[in-house]
């Protein structure tokens, strides 16, 4: 596995703290290290009041402006830095060598459009919502993988160099469904 | 007098009372897919709702002709000030000086997320008699939604309005992307009204037969 790797973390503008803190599990910290990452992006959407990493590792915290940054210290080559939200989403996606992604379709799509390794993190505590059902079908078509906060390392874990492209989809097939269907096109 | 002006109006109940039977039957059964040539601009009304119904929307409308669907009218949930930008950032992005005729029209929101059925009953209620006023003057041609509590009092205000002869718009309804196994609230109501019914997985194709599926959109 190359070294070197980064990771982005989006919970889009949803309240996902569960997956947020589930990052800094020591499990966690230490099977990304173990996956080559050294630097973690974690787009938050709420104002995080305290970051909650175990106290027996040391690191030290930065602020800066609107982000704040940890730095594990003995021998955990890994950086974390927190923004609430970006205003150029794409270009964090695009410096990722992986996503990690709340179910949100627009932020999926925005994803798989830069054909970036993705896994969705099912946010369970929003079951009725039917937030799963998109994660489930683009997973059966072999275009991400989904997981929950739980499970989050099996996730981790998983080949993600067997996904597929998602397709490009033709942009003007609904302007041409509606010329049709409004007599424009006859 | 009062025997003929009873009889007027129960011939007028009974007219308005066919002519639902014929549209759902019409509509139902799929047989009013595609309107005469027109070449007329198709005035349009916009169902906007809430965060990821907006943006699919946008989307979904990016390439539409301007020229065609105009003006635009897009129907907005009040408290919603995130879609108002995203209309206003995408109409001024696409037009570029062409075209500026679109219209926000407000209307207080139907279904918060995990409202109950039986209040949003009422607060749906509520949302047809603010919307009804805006829908008799605009009288849209075509009524574009995919899915937001927002849309289904504005598509049973069209429906009715069809129905009493008083506008002729279609409905054209997108099943969200989400939605691949299943339909949506707003989409089980719109079986019935809608005249064009379009779902974005293949699956649900199968599951309501006179729904289309036209391959991937987004």
């Amino acid at each position: 596995m190359k070294n070197g790797r980064k990771l982005f973390v989006t919970v889009g503008t949803t309240k996902f703290e569960k997956l947020v803190n589930r990052i800094t599990d020591v499990s966690i910290l230490n099977l990304l290290v173990k996956l080559g990452f050294d630097f973690v992006q974690i787009q938050t959407g709420i104002e995080l009041l305290q970051i909650s990493i175990d106290a027996d590792l040391k690191h030290t915290i930065y602020k800066k402006n609107d982000s704040t940054t940890v730095k594990f210290k003995d021998g955990l080559n890994l950086t974390l830095k927190y923004n609430r939200f970006f205003e150029e989403f794409d270009e964090e996606i695009k410096k990722a060598d992986l996503v990690i992604s709340h179910a949100g379709a627009g932020s999926c799509l925005d994803v798989l459009k830069h054909n970036k390794p993705l896994l969705v993190v099912i946010n369970e505590d929003l079951m009725d919502n039917h937030q799963s059902e998109l994660a489930e079908q683009l997973q059966k078509n072999g275009h991400l993988y989904y997981c929950t906060v739980d499970n989050l390392e099996d996730g981790l874990t998983r080949d993600f160099t067997a996904l597929k492209t998602y397709p490009t989809a033709d942009k003007n097939l609904f302007a041409r469904y509606l010329d049709k269907c409004c007599g424009f096109l006859n | 007098m009062d025997q003929l002006q009873f009889e007027v109006i129960l011939l007028l109940l009974l007219a308005v009372v066919a002519r639902l039977a014929y549209m759902i039957h019409k509509i139902t059964t799929g047989s009013n897919l595609y309107a005469p040539k027109r070449s007329a601009p198709c005035k349009t009304a916009i169902c906007i709702g809430s965060g990821g119904h907006t943006t699919e929307m946008l989307k979904l409308i990016e390439n539409i002709s301007f020229q065609h669907y105009n003006p635009r009218y897009y129907f907005i949930s009040s408290s919603d000030k995130t879609s108002l930008r995203k209309v206003t950032d995408f109409e001024s992005d696409k037009s570029f000086a062409i075209n500026k005729d679109y219209f926000i029209c407000y209307i207080p929101r139907s279904r918060a997320v995990n409202q109950s059925y039986i209040s949003s009953v009422f607060t749906t209620l509520i949302s047809v008699f603010y919307s009804f006023p805006h829908f008799l003057k605009i009288r849209p041609d075509m009524l574009l939604c995919n899915g937001p509590g927002t849309c289904i009092p504005l598509c049973i205000i069209s429906f009715v309005l069809k129905c009493c002869f008083i506008c002729n718009t279609r409905i054209i309804f997108i099943e969200s992307f989400c939605r691949t196994k299943s339909f949506s609230l707003t989409g089980k109501i719109l079986i019935y009204i809608a005249d064009n019914f379009l779902v974005q997985w293949p699956y649900l194709k199968i599951k309501l037969k006179r729904s289309e599926y036209i391959g991937q959109l987004l």
